[in-house]
C-alpha cells in the first residue's frame, strides 16, 4: 500500500481539484484522506455520505465549578492568557482564550476548577460516488489545529486500506509548514506539491520543501497555472532540478477548475479537453514513479 | 543490547509504525535474552502538544540503545534521543519489525 | 478605525486586497498596514518602503539552573504542553512548545526555573510616504502565533495615533491566530471567491465573526467566475457585500508579478472607491 500526500504551502493553487482528480482516476483502488481539516473542501466534488460522524476532543479547558468557588480570584491573578474573568462577580473562563495550560487548577485552593476534554470538532467516515471510502473532518470555529485531528484522519484511512487491501491511500494535506502538515506528510510514500508560478508561490514552495527533505521523502512537483508567468515558471523549474524534484506537469491557467467545482464535479467527469488528459497522464505517472 | 522498534502492533510480524512521536507501539528486542516485549504508547500518541518529546522520554525510560523507525523524529524529539545517547535507525517505516530487523543487521537502514 | 481584511480559505485574494486598498488610501491619507498572516507574510512582496524599524520580539521561556534544581519532578508533571522534561538527571525544555503559562516556573519549589526571554520572530517596520508597513514573521519552528500577534498589535497601538486607519492582513481560517487578530476590530472584511469552495470556506468564516459578534461585509474576488450562490448566501443572511473585483486573468498576471492592481485595472480602482465608501459610512455611524 503506498501514500500519496499532496500539498501545496499557499492556498487556492488547485491543490484540492487535482487531489480530488487523482482519487476520481483511483476508483476502488484507493481510499481517500481529507486532511486540509481547516478547510475541508474535498466533500464538495466528491459528494461522501457523512455515514459515520464521530466527536474529537483535543487538548483542555478550564472550567469552574461555580457551587465550590469562594471567588478567591488566584486562578485570574495566575492566568497569563487573560482567559478568567469576573462577570457579576463570579469568575468566568473565557473559552477562546484559555490556553488549556492547567495552572489554575493545580493552584486553585478549592479544587473546583477542572480541566475537562475539549471537543474540537467531528471526523467521518463515508462512501463516495465512485464507491471508495473517504475519511474526512471538521475542526470546530476557534479551535487549535494541533496535528492530532489530521493524525487521527490518516489513520483511520490507513486502517481501512490495510483491511481491504487498497493499493493507495490519497491525502489530500494541510495548508502551512506547521504541526498540522507535518501530521498529514507522516508515513508519505510519495509527496505531490501543487504550486504556481507567483512570487508568493515559489516563496511558500520553497518553504514548503524544506519540511519534505527534512522527512527524506519522494517528491514531484505539479505547477498549475504556469502560463501566467513564463519567468518564474522557469525558476521553479530550475528549483525542481536543483532538488532532484520529479517535474510531473505544468498545466495551463484554466477556469475549468472553476467550472468542474461549480458543478459539483471532478475535472476529470468535467472536462471534455486537454486538460483531463494532462491529469491522467499526470496519475499515471505518479504511480509509475513510486511502484 | 536492547533495541527499540515503533510498531502497529506487538508481533515480530507486526507492521513498523513510521511515525516516533505518534507510534501506537514500542517493541523492545532484548538481543541477550533474545525476549521481545511490547510497550503501548498510545497514552503518548494521543495528546494534542508534545508527543514526540513526551515518547522519546518514555523510549529513554525503556533503556534501549538503539531505536528502529520508519520517518525519523521531529527536531524537539531528537535532541531528547540525542541526549539519551540512542542512536537511530530510519527507512524502515514500510516493513515488518522482523524485516526492519534483518534490514539493521544487514547494515542497510540509513542513520539518522 | 481598525479593519481586518480575512477569509475562510486561503488564496482568495486577501493579501492582494489588503496591499492595495492600504495603498491606494495612502495615496491621499495617513494608513498602517500590518500582515499578521505571521507565519506566511505575504504583503511585503507587493510593498516598495523603506525600512523604519526592525526588532526581534520575544516571548517568555523557563530556562533551567541545574545548581538549584532537586530533580522532584513537579515542573513536568505541571506541564501540559510536555515542554518540560525530565531525563535522568537533567530538565530539558522546548522553547517551541512553551505556551508560557509559568506554571513550572512559579511552581518549582527551588526557583529552578525562571523565565527568560526567547526569540519567536521579527517585527519590521517600513514606511513610504503615507503608508506604514508593519510585518511580523514568525521564525520556523515556532508554533505559537498569537504571542507574536499580540504583540505586534501593541506596536502598531504604541506608535500610531487611534485616528488613522488600520489594516490588518490576517490569517485565513478560524483558529486561534484570527480570532487574536479580529477580536478589537471594528469591522471585517471577509473576501471570499464565487465558488463552492469559496462559499463553505466563507459560511465558516461567517459563523466565526458571529461568534466574536463583529461587524462584517463581503468582498467577492473574481467576480465573474462561478456561480451566484456566494451573493445569493449574502442577500439571504443580510451580509453586506461591499465590492466585486473581476475575474481577469491580468489580475493573476500581475499577482504573480508581486505587482499592484488598482492602477492598471480600472475596474478594481472603482471597486476599492465602494469600500472606502462603505467604510467612511461606517465611521460616521452611518451603517447599522
Amino acid at each position: 500500500m503506498k501514500e500519496i500526500v499532496i500539498i501545496s504551502g499557499k492556498g487556492g493553487t488547485g491543490k484540492t481539484s487535482l487531489t480530488a482528480s487523482f482519487a476520481y482516476l483511483g476508483g476502488s483502488d484507493i481510499v481517500v484522506a481529507d486532511c486540509d481539516v481547516d478547510a475541508a473542501d474535498m466533500h464538495l466534488l466528491l459528494q461522501p455520505d457523512f455515514a459515520r460522524a464521530e466527536d474529537f476532543y483535543s487538548g483542555e479547558l478550564a472550567k469552574i465549578h461555580t457551587d465550590n468557588c469562594t471567588q478567591c480570584g488566584k486562578c485570574a491573578e495566575i492566568c497569563r492568557f487573560d482567559a478568567i474573568s469576573v462577570i457579576d462577580g463570579m469568575h468566568i473562563v473565557d473559552s477562546l482564550s484559555c490556553e488549556g495550560c492547567g495552572y489554575c487548577a493545580r493552584i486553585c485552593p478549592t479544587d473546583t476548577i477542572e480541566n475537562v476534554s475539549m471537543n474540537v470538532g467531528k471526523w467521518y467516515l463515508s462512501s463516495i460516488k465512485t464507491g471508495s471510502v473517504m475519511v474526512h473532518a471538521k475542526l470546530g470555529i476557534g479551535a487549535d489545529n494541533s496535528g492530532k485531528l489530521v493524525a487521527k484522519v490518516k489513520n483511520e484511512a490507513k486502517r481501512l486500506a490495510e483491511e481491504t487491501n487498497k493499493e493507495y491511500i490519497i491525502v489530500d494535506g494541510s495548508p502551512g509548514i506547521g504541526c498540522p502538515v507535518v501530521s498529514s506528510l507522516s508515513g508519505a510514500s510519495f509527496v505531490v506539491l501543487v504550486t504556481e508560478p507567483s512570487v508568493s508561490g515559489l516563496h511558500d514552495l520553497k518553504r514548503v520543501y524544506e519540511l519534505v527533505k527534512k522527512f527524506n521523502l519522494k517528491a514531484g512537483c505539479i505547477i498549475n497555472k504556469s502560463d501566467i508567468n513564463e519567468k518564474v515558471t522557469q525558476e521553479i523549474e530550475t528549483f525542481l532540478r536543483e532538488k532532484n524534484i520529479l517535474h510531473i506537469v505544468n498545466l495551463p491557467y484554466d477556469e475549468q477548475f472553476t467550472k468542474a467545482m461549480t458543478n459539483g464535479q471532478t475535472i476529470i467527469e468535467y472536462d471534455k479537453n486537454g486538460l483531463k488528459q494532462m491529469i491522467v497522464d499526470s496519475w499515471n505517472k505518479i504511480k509509475q514513479t513510486i511502484n | 543490547m536492547k533495541i527499540a522498534f515503533t510498531t502497529k502492533g506487538t508481533e515480530w510480524d507486526s507492521m513498523m509504525d513510521p511515525r516516533f512521536g505518534r507510534t501506537e507501539f514500542f517493541l523492545i528486542y532484548d538481543e541477550e535474552h533474545d525476549e521481545l516485549k511490547p510497550h503501548d504508547n498510545r497514552s503518548s500518541s494521543n495528546d494534542a502538544h508534545g508527543a514526540g518529546p513526551k515518547t522519546a522520554q518514555v523510549l529513554f525510560g525503556l533503556d534501549s540503545k538503539v531505536l528502529i523507525t520508519g520517518n525519523g523524529p521531529g527536531g524537539n524529539a531528537a535532541s531528547v534521543l540525542k541526549k539519551a545517547r540512542i542512536d537511530i535507525y530510519v527507512g524502515a517505516g514500510d516493513m515488518t519489525v522482523r524485516q526492519a530487523w534483518e534490514a539493521y543487521k544487514e547494515g542497510k537502514l540509513k542513520k539518522f | 478605525m481598525k479593519i481586518a481584511i480575512a477569509s475562510g480559505k486561503g488564496g482568495t485574494g486577501k493579501t492582494t486586497l489588503s496591499v492595495n486598498l492600504s495603498a491606494y488610501l495612502a495615496e491621499k491619507e495617513e494608513v498602517v498596514l500590518s500582515d499578521l498572516d505571521v507565519e506566511e507574510p505575504n504583503s511585503g512582496l507587493f510593498i516598495n518602503a523603506m525600512a523604519v524599524h526592525e526588532e526581534e520580539k520575544y516571548k517568555m521561556v523557563p530556562v533551567w539552573k541545574e545548581d538549584q534544581c532537586t530533580l522532584c519532578g513537579i515542573c513536568q508533571e505541571v506541564c501540559n504542553f510536555h515542554a518540560v522534561i525530565q531525563l535522568g538527571e537533567m530538565i530539558m525544555v522546548f522553547p517551541e512548545l512553551c505556551h508560557g503559562c509559568y506554571a513550572c516556573s512559579e511552581l518549582c519549589p527551588t526557583d529552578a526555573l525562571p523565565m527568560v526571554p526567547k526569540k519567536m520572530g521579527m517585527l519590521k517596520h517600513l514606511r513610504n510616504d503615507k503608508l506604514s508597513f508593519i510585518e511580523s514573521r514568525l521564525d520556523i519552528g515556532e508554533e505559537q502565533a498569537v504571542p507574536l500577534i499580540k504583540q505586534s498589535h501593541e506596536y502598531v497601538d504604541e506608535h500610531f495615533p487611534d485616528d488613522i486607519i488600520r489594516i490588518y492582513d490576517s490569517p485565513p481560517g478560524t483558529s486561534c491566530p484570527v480570532i487574536e487578530v479580529t477580536k478589537d476590530v471594528d469591522f471585517v472584511i471577509l473576501v471570499t471567491e464565487p465558488t463552492p469552495f469559496g462559499l463553505h470556506d466563507l459560511k465558516l468564516a461567517v459563523e466565526t465573526m458571529k461568534e466574536l459578534k463583529k461587524p462584517f461585509g463581503v468582498v467577492v474576488n473574481r467576480h465573474g467566475i462561478g456561480n451566484d450562490e456566494v451573493l445569493h448566501y449574502c442577500e439571504d443572511e443580510d451580509i453586506p457585500v461591499l465590492a466585486k473585483i473581476p475575474n481577469d486573468r491580468k489580475i493573476a498576471v500581475l499577482y504573480s508579478e508581486g505587482k499592484l492592481i488598482y492602477n492598471e485595472v480600472p475596474e478594481v480602482k472603482q471597486e476599492l472607491d465602494k469600500i472606502i465608501a462603505y467604510l467612511r459610512k461606517l465611521k460616521q455611524g452611518g451603517v447599522q
